[in-house]
């Protein structure tokens, strides 16, 4: 087993009084897309600008690659890569000069052109940025946080704000770090993200974890109660169980027994948002 | 080094290309000296002994042009930036912060040359007022003290700037009040004593005095006290601005 690449032991975070992050543990190997899910003000972005090396936290050991980023330099640097949450480009550069910009900040940069490819903006190469969609802009961010061909890649709620088809698009481009075998620690407090997108997935409500898993059994969901609604006499029942077949079959039973249907039968499984919603107490 | 050249070559392509940057730190000083040349030129300012209004005004509008090019420009783009989140982008590279930083006031400095340039030629072609070749030492040092001490109050005064909107007006109710109290605007001859004594408490009049001194014929050169009450001003930009300067977006 290979050293994680990002290990957290108990790691606390306070701004004043407030405590934002109260001693969370959590590691990401390589190679996976890791989601942190939460909502607005769980401390995400306060945990991950700790992993970046932006804030100081108050307590407990942080390891990114080896290293700790409050001291990390400009090699440890050279192996990570930062989409920030909001960060505009400079308007009047292209997409190829961003991305030029940004590729002489590294010492073995990705080639330009098939960064641009990779990102989906090869017929915007020359485009300035100003020029670009919101969702073209923020693929951009990932080709410029990529162009230093990082190990790891952070990624701040990469799809905040973003139409239906913009969000798509960056879904892809996301998808498509998996096969380059980076290592993706992504933010989101979008549950259909994190399920989309992440290998694992962890999360975060008051600063504390609340679940983690992967988004197939994430909450165990499989073990939660079902619910069982139908309408008799006109008025709705709802019934959960934990063995539905059981309850299921006897409701039928009877039901077959006095000869009457029983009306908008269903029966469902909590779905991931229920548990996230209730996870994270909203 | 060659980080700070990389870093230059694509601020210079910025700047060009952003038709603000370009009228307000180029265009408009050439605007104000056909102004003020049209509609004065035929006056004489009874400094130096009586000079004609033009030769009054070239090393004027230089003045205001390296004062434009260096603190507000710099003041302007920066916090613009920062509050766009490019600077703590950049931060999280392995480039140095400070190449940013080096490349912005490698910018500055192409462009307050660039403006002596053209400022004085449009004085030699259509004013007659000829560039003192002789005193070019002077000049240029005159320039690079004034270069670097506004470099450093512009990057001083990102830290009073809170957001990108509040940048212009900031920028402009500093340095305009005080392009008409130091002489820029108006000549010497014009201003009441008190008012030059209150602007003297600022650094554009000293940095004007010593342009104006190695610029017009019968100045004196180098003028060392006016220099080193700009250098001054410089130093404790410089202070401020290591100490206040932040890197992060102050809005959101």
């Amino acid at each position: 087993m290979s050293e994680p690449v990002i290990s957290i032991r108990g790691l606390r975070k306070s701004y004043g009084d407030a405590e934002a992050v109260r001693g969370i543990d959590l590691e990401v190997e390589r190679g996976e897309v890791f989601a942190f899910l939460g909502p607005n003000g769980a401390g995400k972005t306060t945990t991950v600008e700790i992993l970046e090396g932006y804030r100081k936290r108050s307590a407990g050991e942080v390891r990114v690659l080896g290293e700790d980023p409050e001291h990390g330099d400009r090699r440890w640097r050279e192996r990570i890569g930062i989409v920030l949450q909001s960060c505009r480009l400079d308007p009047y550069l292209t997409v190829r000069e961003s991305l030029g910009l940004y590729a002489g900040y590294y010492q073995a940069p990705r080639p330009i052109d098939e960064t641009i490819e990779l990102v989906g903006l090869g017929d915007k190469a020359d485009a300035r940025a100003r020029s670009l969609s919101g969702g073209q802009q923020r693929r951009l961010d990932v080709g410029m946080a990529l162009i230093g061909d990082p190990e790891l890649l952070f990624l701040d709620e990469p799809t905040t704000g973003f139409d239906p088809s913009a969000r798509r698009q960056a879904w892809e481009t996301i998808a498509g770090l998996r096969e380059l075998g980076k290592t993706v620690f992504l933010t989101t407090h979008y549950m259909d993200e994190a399920q989309r997108l992440a290998d694992r997935v962890t999360i975060i409500a008051k600063g504390e974890i609340v679940a983690r898993g992967t988004p197939e059994d994430l909450g165990d969901r499989e073990s939660r109660p079902a619910r069982i609604s139908y309408r008799e006499d006109g008025r709705e029942v709802a019934l959960e169980t934990t063995t539905p077949v059981k309850t299921l079959n006897e409701l039928t039973g009877r039901a077959l027994a006095e000869g009457r249907e029983l009306e908008g039968l269903e029966v469902a499984r909590p779905s991931l948002e229920d548990v996230y919603l209730e996870l994270t107490g909203q | 080094m060659s980080l700070v050249l990389h870093q230059f070559r694509y601020d210079q392509k910025a700047f060009w290309r952003n038709p603000a940057s370009v009228f307000f730190t180029v265009g408009f000083p050439v605007i104000l000296l056909l102004i003020f040349a049209t509609v004065f030129g035929s006056q004489t300012v009874e400094v130096r002994g009586g000079i004609k209004t033009t030769t009054y005004y070239v090393p004027a509008i230089i003045t205001l042009s390296v004062i434009s090019a260096t603190m507000q420009s710099l003041a302007m783009s920066l916090v613009i930036a920062r509050e766009d989140g490019r600077l703590k982008r950049g931060r999280g590279t392995p480039m140095p912060p400070w190449v940013f930083i080096a490349g912005r006031i490698g910018n500055s400095i192409v462009v307050a040359l660039l403006m002596l340039a053209l400022i004085a030629a449009i004085g030699d072609l259509a004013y007659g007022v000829g560039f003192p070749w002789g005193r070019l030492p002077d000049i240029l040092l005159s320039l690079l003290v004034g270069t670097a001490a506004f470099c450093c109050l512009g990057i001083a005064l990102t830290a009073a700037i809170p957001s990108q909107d509040a940048a212009a007006p900031i920028v402009n109710a500093l340095l305009l009040p005080l392009y008409f109290l130091s002489g820029v605007f108006i000549p010497d001859d014009q201003l009441p004593s008190g008012v030059i004594h209150f602007a003297d408490a600022f650094p554009i009049r000293h940095f004007f005095e010593s342009f104006f001194d190695a610029y017009v014929p019968g100045g004196a050169g180098v003028s060392w006290d006016n220099l080193a009450v700009v250098a001054i001003w410089g130093a404790v930009g410089a202070f401020l601005a290591i100490r206040y300067f932040r890197w992060t977006p102050r809005s959101g």
